[in-house]
């Protein structure tokens, strides 16, 4: 295997970047389960939740091999701490109302969107595989993320507030999303995945073109939080990890 | 919510089935939401290819009081099912 050179430690990143994502904003969603303003959305965002650990199980499952320490996508699910995920700081921000978590959903599967249209054309082929099969599912996310924002942002003067109070906090984390470091150029030149600011240009215009349906107005400052690629987390990364690997932790291996 | 969303009957075409079936209802503000809280509620087990949803004052219903005037009468009248006829073998299965 070709990749199994030069690019391994790149690739073995990107695909905990890419799980991590999955993981942390698919446990998020989770986080709503019973609690939804109202049982159709409740059920919606279980199965958004799903989806995306479902393709967890998939890009952390193709680390574990690249990696050849025998982990398996449990493990680094499980067993790993704060500074060892390389989830963007976007997806671990805390719910909030039912607004910010849309627009969390939003800004990301417009991404999320672009990205695995580009890994559908990976040179490496199970990359451009678990792409092809997440495509489906984030199509189907955008589409419905995209229609409750613009419901929600062009709704009541309430509804209105909280949307774009939502977009005034959301939009400096996403920009995390398109910086690249070396890891993604390698992987770029290589034709594994696309450089993350090639993406930029088109999120812009998919997600400006949407806000302004929604009657809403992305603020103006250019200030981007950034860490959470390089292992470097804001605090409610620590208390999403407490809950979700809370059993694992403290029975080990513990199965049903 | 101050106001109630209106309720919507769900039909869903199976896989293998020819016809759309009435699965169950849910609330949506409108159609195009009652389609999606349909293909998120009733087609999370791979059940359908195809989803209608009818607003449920729509539906006109028969008046469960009148069953016996207006099904009662039918159930005499087996004549009316085809099972009368001598059908000829070079038709084979019907």
């Amino acid at each position: 295997m070709t990749e199994a050179g030069a690019n391994r430690p790149a690739l073995l990143e990107f695909l905990l970047r890419t799980g991590d994502n999955t993981l942390i904003l698919g446990h998020r969603v989770s986080e709503w389960c019973g609690h939804a303003p109202v049982i159709e959305e409740d059920i919606a965002l279980a199965n958004t939740a799903l989806d995306l650990v479902g393709q967890t199980q998939l890009w952390l499952g193709l680390a574990g091999d690249f990696e050849g320490k025998g982990r398996s996508a449990d493990d680094l699910a499980y067993q790993r701490d704060t500074h060892e995920f390389r989830n963007a700081l976007l997806v671990e921000r805390p719910n909030g109302d039912y607004g910010a978590t849309l627009m969390r959903q939003f800004l990301f599967d417009a991404w999320h969107y672009l990205l695995l249209t580009e890994l559908t054309r990976s040179s490496e082929i199970r990359v451009a595989e678990i792409a092809a099969k997440a495509l489906k599912e984030v199509s189907y996310h955008l589409d419905r993320s995209t229609d409750l924002v613009i419901r929600l942002g062009d709704g009541t003067a309430e509804s209105h507030l909280r949307m774009q109070d939502a977009l005034d906090d959301l939009w400096s984390y996403a920009g995390e999303l398109f910086v690249a470091d070396a890891f993604d150029e390698q992987l770029a030149a290589g034709g594994v995945a696309p450089n993350p600011s090639s993406l930029a240009p088109r999120w812009e215009e998919i997600v400006r073109g949407v806000l302004a349906e929604a009657a809403l107005v992305p603020p103006s400052g250019v200030y981007i939080h950034k860490g959470g690629k390089r292992g470097v987390h804001t605090e409610h990364l620590g208390h999403l990890l407490a809950e979700m690997q809370f059993l694992q932790r403290a029975y080990p291996n513990a199965s049903w | 919510m101050s106001v109630e969303w209106p309720l919507w009957e769900i039909f869903i075409r199976g896989q293998h089935g020819l016809s759309h079936r009435h699965v169950g209802s849910l609330h949506a503000p409108d159609a195009a939401m009652a389609v999606r809280n349909a293909r998120d509620v009733y087609t999370r087990r791979n059940e359908g290819v195809s989803i209608w949803v009818v607003k449920s004052v729509d539906i006109a219903a028969s008046n469960p009081s009148e069953k016996g005037p207006l099904f009662d009468p039918s159930s005499s009248k087996v004549y009316r099912h085809p099972t009368f006829f001598e059908i000829p073998e070079e038709v084979g299965h019907m």
